[in-house]
């Protein structure tokens, strides 16, 4: 059966591919801490050695639309496109042609469909920057075959918090069900509190520094008893109008387990948003 | 009222670049375009299936063409598409970074909790 090579949760920032890259005169001052928390991070994905990647995250209206929304949605392609117009016109983002591993794609669909998940498929997806910005920060060579999931925590009526834990549980499951010898990474991103075109938008920190706090300590403990018992969908909108991206980390909390300590954690309060990096490896640190 | 389609405005305009300079040009001119020959169509679909019951409330179709994206806050339309969008549209005046983006926020400050309900 495949390996876990490691679990990963992270915030996705679409800035963060432009302040790394920009020339020295147009570095923002912030650029170089980042770039350091941004390394350490992903040297906890290359020592973990893994094969295959499963990528969570959330399309941010580019494919799923509101005349056809998924709640939750498994890729199932031999290749993805990435990123859109406006994430190369907002954030100067990169294409990027990633591979498939559709062999994992169906045993997931099929697993979690058995399982009480009414997956959505996807067989042409061009994958956007929920998704793209952990390949940049962790995985910049792009080389690894993908496993997409997306979850709706943009267009409401999102799924309940509990169901987030429960799939991240699942995915965790059938990952570790898979007939084949290749060390999975699980790779999932959200967004502690945030504000996306309302008026604390864009401040000196993100917008609930306090949530964000707590938010980390749930997530570094494995506290995922608390985190269900705080959050609510009508309480995410009080840290921030997007915070509802939090469910994603959420998942991912299901999928490392209740009372898993990550084996790295760390944060950096940037402008606007707090960066959140996470990793934990189930099968003891690597050497 | 008709939330899903001021989002369907705000979504189909962005994504095309040149939708986005015609309504950055002419607002109102390219809302009563849209209204006639781009609502009713359904995305993945193709033109001659397109739908027959889709237009604006009034107050709706003001604030598109007006570019008022307090009154589209206030209207519920989704503020991630609102802000993408108006950013595409006016942060190349900006004369410091995220100076537009600050200001749209501040725009928005006689806001408070909960915010107008954004579900469609």
């Amino acid at each position: 059966m495949a390996t876990i090579a490691a679990v990963i949760a992270s915030t996705h920032h679409p800035f963060y591919y432009k302040a790394s890259t920009a020339p020295p005169e147009e570095r923002p001052p912030f650029a170089d801490a980042w770039v350091e928390k941004i390394l350490a991070f992903r040297e906890t994905l290359t020592r973990a050695r893994p094969d295959v990647l499963v990528m969570v995250g959330s399309d941010h209206f580019h494919q799923l639309w509101l005349d056809n929304m998924p709640q939750f949605l498994v890729g199932k392609a031999p290749f993805y496109d990435a990123n859109w117009a406006n994430e190369e016109r907002e954030f100067g983002l990169p294409r990027l042609l990633l591979r498939g591993q559709e062999d994992l794609s169906s045993h997931i669909l099929r697993g979690g469909l058995d399982a009480g998940f009414d997956l959505a498929f996807s067989n042409e997806l061009r994958i956007d920057h929920s998704i793209t910005c952990p390949i940049i920060t962790l995985r910049p060579e792009a080389d690894l075959p993908i496993v997409p999931i997306y979850t709706n925590i943009f267009a409401p009526p999102l799924p309940q918090p509990k169901r987030f834990v429960a799939l991240g549980r699942a995915i965790r499951e059938l990952v570790e069900s898979w007939p084949s010898d290749l060390r999975v990474a699980i790779i999932g991103t959200g967004h502690l509190s945030l504000e996306l075109g309302g008026p604390r938008q864009f401040g000196p920190h993100g917008p609930d520094p306090e949530f964000d706090r707590k938010a980390v300590e749930w997530i570094a403990n494995g506290d995922i008893e608390r985190s269900l018992a705080e959050v609510s969908l009508d309480s995410l909108w009080n840290p921030g109008n997007a915070t509802h991206g939090f469910m994603d980390f959420m998942l991912m909390m299901g999928v490392a387990g209740e009372g898993a300590k990550a084996d790295h954690v760390d944060s950096l309060d940037l402008f606007h948003t707090m960066e959140a990096y996470f990793t934990w490896y189930p099968e003891g640190v690597p050497a | 009222m008709s939330k899903y389609l001021l989002n369907k405005f705000l979504y189909t305009i962005d994504r095309d670049a040149e939708l986005v300079e015609r309504y950055r040009e002419d607002p109102a001119g390219t809302v009563a375009w849209w209204e006639l020959e781009y609502a009713n169509k359904i995305l993945n679909s193709h033109e001659a299936e397109a739908s027959t019951w889709l237009s604006f409330e009034p107050d709706e179709r003001a604030a598109l063409a007006e570019q008022d994206h307090v009154r589209l806050f206030e209207l519920g339309a989704h503020p991630f598409l609102t802000l993408t969008l108006f950013i595409a549209l006016f942060e190349r005046d900006n004369t410091e970074p995220l100076e537009y983006q600050k200001a749209y926020g501040q725009r928005l400050s006689h806001f408070t909790l909960p915010y107008p309900d954004i579900s469609t």
